[in-house]
């Protein structure tokens, strides 16, 4: 290692690039670099790192790239000075190396061999031609290569093994410098060049991709590319989207692709077994050139482009609805038909609304048995415990769809229905979850279902207890039903009468909270919690008369008064009073669907990928003769009567020294005059 | 010394019967595997069963033990699969499987037995019982056995879910955790028995003993040990070449972190008379960490590749793929220092004790802590 000091800057960059310690700082530097992109999730949408980071750390965290941290330059100039002083190292070590490979470094003089630290010297009787050919022929049998070295006063056996160590050097080395090539083959270089240059650039607009400028569109000559595309059953694409920064690339594509059908195939415990897609290419003339199946795990390959199965999504199933104007005393719902994807105007009573359908699910597998129960303490048990999987408590609950209701002024919430109905503690509902924000769960509104299943006790309850028409007729009711009959007529009954209106009003206007609200106002502290319970008697009971009147205008039967109706006039009441928390107008009940499924694609071209795998074998190759095949070398200086051994490696391991001493007794016996002999 | 003389015998006249049964065995069962199942088999599974023969009967070859283990496993795990007359229900029912040898029982025995062994081991290094060490050893070995047949029979048992739910079992945490201990304990077996050192168990018992608690809480606490049917992701013929390579890599490195620790403390006088020469230590774990890198090596490469297939890309900078790059790079490093420099002694034991919070990180951390494409076990 110990060099003249450089002279020239050339000649200290050489030094640099090549020494072991800039090598291991690489290594380490490297390694650091890469942890933050595993820290920092990478490639999110860019208002996620400002929501998270704020607009300042944002700035800066951008102009160091780290939102793509293995495509910045800093990084790839990490990789540039690891490909550089690797090659630097091989170019620095490979003609010693191969001159040390070849060599047998025959030229050694032999007080050299005197002085080396693993020597072993015999007196002998054989002539020195014949120990050194039973030497040599020991040596051999060793796995030695040995060269004989006729001298004037006797023999030099120069003997060398292992010295693939020094060629896996070269393999592992060089397949560094491929692998780290290949990659950046692989990587997005040429674009940014391009961008540098202001030849392309990214486009952040949301717009159909026909649109797209050719200053944002790759040709489908772009060497390497990996994007992405989503094609509903029964349309097809030639493009990919490529996602760059906070923006995106169209990708041509040399051919189409058309998705026939995609499928999913369950286990029967309900998790997913497999995902297709039955895809035609064809080419730009229209003509099927290949039909294919691709799942997961099974890509095709075209032209030098794969195609991956790598998401699904709904591709525009289309969706018959009916909807209940939730504040109008009508029971009767409308039709609404939709499609997912897109928009339909809605016109309520609480005003003009715009429908947006986001998504459609064929089922939902949730947990519908609360606590899982934990396996038995009992440690017999569960040694025979039963590694099969007990699923009871999930449970496919069917169809729902997703949709933003959008008001006027552009507000919107987000709302999620199911299409069947769904069993809770005995009883069964229709569910509608809502949330303000994405990031936010579902919570969810649940209307009760009558004996015959349907919404339709529910829907008339509402609609007469928000009539205000049918409120005297409610209160007489209730309170002839909650008086002797001795009682009818009386100042009681007038009194009860007045308090029922009261009580329905201030419920069809704000539900149990406007009635709390009303009853904080109005009753002293000490009385309030009596004064609830009466009023809720008296709510629950006027519910129930309405229930009967509406049945009866409705010309159904009157309902039984019995537990099932009691539960479902209280279950009524509460989600009426959710409604006014529920923060739409309507609610919309699936009625039929015509699903349509989009496929996900992943098409990704890689020119250096044979690059990065050849490089891997040499890379195995290498790192496998570097640390299992030991480069050892042998001298044996024979004089008449005399023999000297001596042995160097450049690791002396434990094993290193087992040989040594094996060699050293190997020549002891050989020496002797009967060994000889005998061989 | 006349034995020094001569050179060595070519391989085939080393062999002994024993070892060319072994083999015929091993031929035998694989070719049977292969008629029987083959019409299961995708070419790639094909290919992998016929390499497994010549593969199996060489490492058994190599190291003599081994002949006797595959056996053991092989017979114990037929006479288990007989027990269940193809009906899951007789895991409750038949003696055998539910006290012993269902896939479960198998592997709760093998971890009581390693912590048998643990404690056997710290027994005979601090009494200096040659006998009490000896008896760590053979507990080892049972464990090991145990731990097999508990996969062997897991691996039959999922097929009788269903055989669109059979699968080799290396397909989650729970099921790795049981492949980690199984190869970090035969890694430290054979190098045990190359050095002539018992004590040694004592430490690298310690982090195969911790792996057992992690296995025992993740089964009690979290049910981990139910067997699940394969994400579609993982329905491939890479996962059973590129999961076990893995863990003999992080065998390995775990291995060679626990030595580390042995040298540090034998280095320092502290149970100095009772661990093996530091000098010792360090060659055991230098071939500890060579044999994991070379593994670790070809796993990343066949999970890069394995990534091309399913994922689009051999390198998509997932959390996994770049811890696994951040290990590679370290005991890379690591090798680099100790065969370029040369350099020995502590350093490079705080080195390989440090490698394995970085490999704990890249194997355990990264499924908790991170997200990605690599999400197989959580917990």
């Amino acid at each position: 290692m110990k060099q003249p000091a450089p002279h020239t800057f050339g000649r200290a960059l050489f030094e640099l690039l090549s020494s072991m310690r800039f090598a291991i700082s690489l290594l380490s530097i490297l390694a650091v670099a890469s942890i933050i992109g595993t820290v920092l999730k990478q490639a999110e949408p860019y208002n996620n790192y400002l929501i998270q980071l704020g607009s300042f750390w944002f700035a800066v965290y951008e102009k160091l790239g780290l939102y793509d941290v293995y495509h910045a330059a800093w990084f790839l100039l990490i990789l540039v000075f690891l490909v550089a002083s690797t090659s630097v190292c091989i170019t620095r070590n490979a003609p010693n190396f191969a001159r040390e490979m070849k060599s047998f470094r025959e030229h050694v003089s032999e007080q050299s061999l005197a002085a080396f630290k693993h020597q072993h010297s015999v007196t002998t009787g054989h002539a020195p031609d014949a120990l050194a050919a039973s030497a040599q022929r020991y040596l051999e049998g060793q796995g030695y290569k040995v060269k004989n070295l006729p001298h004037e006063d006797g023999v030099l056996l120069a003997a060398k093994a292992g010295s693939w160590n020094r060629l896996g050097y070269f393999l592992a080395h060089s397949a560094i410098v491929l692998i780290c090539i290949g990659g950046l083959m692989d990587g997005n270089l040429v674009f940014k060049a391009q961008q540098l240059l202001g030849l392309k650039k990214i486009e952040t607009r949301d717009i159909p991709q026909s649109q797209v400028p050719a200053i944002s569109r790759l040709t489908p000559a772009n060497l390497s590319f990996r994007g992405s595309v989503q094609i509903p059953e029964g349309s097809s694409a030639d493009v990919a989207f490529l996602n760059v920064a906070d923006g995106y690339l169209v990708q041509d594509l040399p051919f189409t692709v058309g998705l026939k059908q995609f499928r999913i195939e369950h286990y029967t415990t309900g998790q997913p077994k497999s995902f297709e897609s039955d895809l035609e290419l064809f080419d730009k003339s229209g003509k099927r050139i290949r039909t294919a199946t691709i799942a997961v795990n099974h890509p095709l390959i075209h032209d030098g482009i794969a195609i991956y199965q790598a998401s699904f999504a709904d591709g525009g199933t289309r969706l018959s609805l009916q909807g209940w104007n939730l504040f109008a005393p009508g029971v009767t719902p409308f039709a609404v038909q939709g499609a997912v994807y897109q928009n339909t105007a809605l016109t309520s009573s609480a005003g003009d609304y715009t429908l947006e359908f986001t998504d459609f699910r064929p089922f939902n597998i949730e947990n519908m048995g609360g606590d899982i129960v934990p396996p038995a303490g009992d440690t017999m048990s569960v040694l025979g415990g039963s590694p099969v999987s007990d699923k009871k408590h999930l449970r496919n609950v069917g169809p729902s769809f997703q949709y933003k209701l959008r008001d006027a002024r552009g507000q919107a919430r987000e709302f999620s229905n199911y299409m069947l109905p769904l069993e809770l503690d005995g009883r069964w509902y229709m569910m509608s979850g809502v949330r303000e924000s994405p990031n936010e769960a579902f919570r969810y509104m649940r209307m009760p279902l009558d004996a015959n299943g349907s919404l339709d006790s529910f829907m008339r309850l509402r609609g007469a207890l928000l009539n205000v028409e049918l409120r005297p007729e409610i209160a007489a009711r209730f309170a002839r039903q909650a008086l002797p009959q001795n009682a009818w007529g009386s100042a009681i009954e007038d009194k009860l009468k007045f308090s029922a209106t009261q009580v329905l009003a201030l419920f069809a206007e704000g539900g149990f909270q406007a009635l709390g609200k009303f009853i904080e106002a109005k009753v002293p502290a000490a009385e309030r919690e009596k004064a609830a319970g009466t009023y809720l008697r008296i709510l629950e009971l006027s519910a129930f008369e309405a229930l009967r009147l509406a049945h009866q205008q409705a010309g159904g039967a009157a309902p039984k008064a019995d537990d099932a109706t009691g539960w479902l006039v209280r279950d009524s009441l509460n989600s009426l009073s959710d409604l006014f928390v529920y923060g739409s107008p309507v609610y919309l009940q699936l009625m039929q669907f015509d699903e349509v499924k989009a496929s996900g694609l992943q098409l990704t071209r890689s020119p250096g990928k044979n690059v990065v795998y050849f490089g891997s074998l040499l890379l195995t190759l290498g790192v496998f003769f570097m640390l299992f095949v030991r480069e050892r070398r042998v001298w044996l200086r024979i004089k008449p009567g005399h023999a000297l051994l001596a042995m160097s490696s450049a690791k002396q391991t434990i094993d290193f020294e087992k040989e040594f001493a094996q060699h050293a007794s190997a020549l002891d016996s050989l020496a002797r005059p009967t060994a000889a002999t005998a061989s | 010394m006349e034995l020094a003389l001569n050179a060595p015998h070519p391989l085939f006249k080393r062999l002994s019967w024993f070892d060319w049964l072994f083999a015929a065995l091993v031929t035998a069962g694989g070719l049977f595997a292969l008629s029987r199942y083959g019409d299961y088999m995708d070419i790639y599974e094909k290919a992998i069963l016929l390499a497994m023969i010549p593969a199996l009967s060489a490492f058994g070859w190599f190291w003599k033990p081994m002949r006797v283990l595959v056996i053991v496993i092989t017979l114990v795990s037929l006479f288990a699969i007989g027990q269940y007359q193809g009906d899951l229900a007789r895991m409750e029912q038949a003696f055998f499987l539910k006290y012993l040898i269902s896939s479960q029982a198998a592997i709760m025995w093998m971890c009581a037995l390693f912590g048998l062994a643990t404690l056997a081991y710290w027994g005979g290094m601090l009494s200096r019982s040659e006998f009490t060490l000896r008896t760590a050893s053979a507990l080892t070995w049972c464990a090991v056995a145990m731990g097999f047949i508990g996969l062997m029979v897991r691996w039959y048992e999922s097929y009788l879910i269903g055989a669109d739910v059979g699968h080799i079992p290396v397909s989650n945490l729970y099921e790795v955790f049981v492949l980690f201990c199984l190869i970090t304990a035969m890694m430290y077996l054979y190098y045990e028995a190359r050095y002539q050192t018992r004590q040694l168990g004592a430490l690298v018992l310690l982090v195969i003993s911790a792996a057992v608690g992690f296995i025992l809480w993740y089964t009690f606490d979290k049910g981990a040990h139910e067997i699940q049917p394969l994400v579609p992701a993982l329905k491939s013929w890479w996962m059973k070449l590129h999961v076990p390579a893995n863990f003999i890599g992080y065998g390995a490195f775990s291995l060679s972190a626990m030595l580390g620790v042995g040298y540090l403390l034998s280095a320092r006088g502290i149970l100095a008379s009772r661990l093996p020469r530091p000098d010792i230590i360090d060659d055991m774990m230098y071939k500890a960490i060579a044999i994991g890198f070379v593994f670790f090596t070809i796993a990343t490469i066949l999970g890069a590749m394995w990534a091309a297939e399913a994922w689009g890309g051999y390198w998509s900078w997932d959390p996994k793929e770049t811890w696994a790059l951040i290990v590679w790079l370290n005991y890379a490093a690591w090798l680099h220092i100790r065969l370029v420099k040369g350099l020995r002694g502590p350093m490079l034991a705080w080195w390989a004790v440090i490698g394995l919070f970085v490999t704990t990180f890249a194997f355990l951390g990264v499924n908790m802590f991170l997200s990605g494409l690599h999400s197989y076990g959580t917990l």
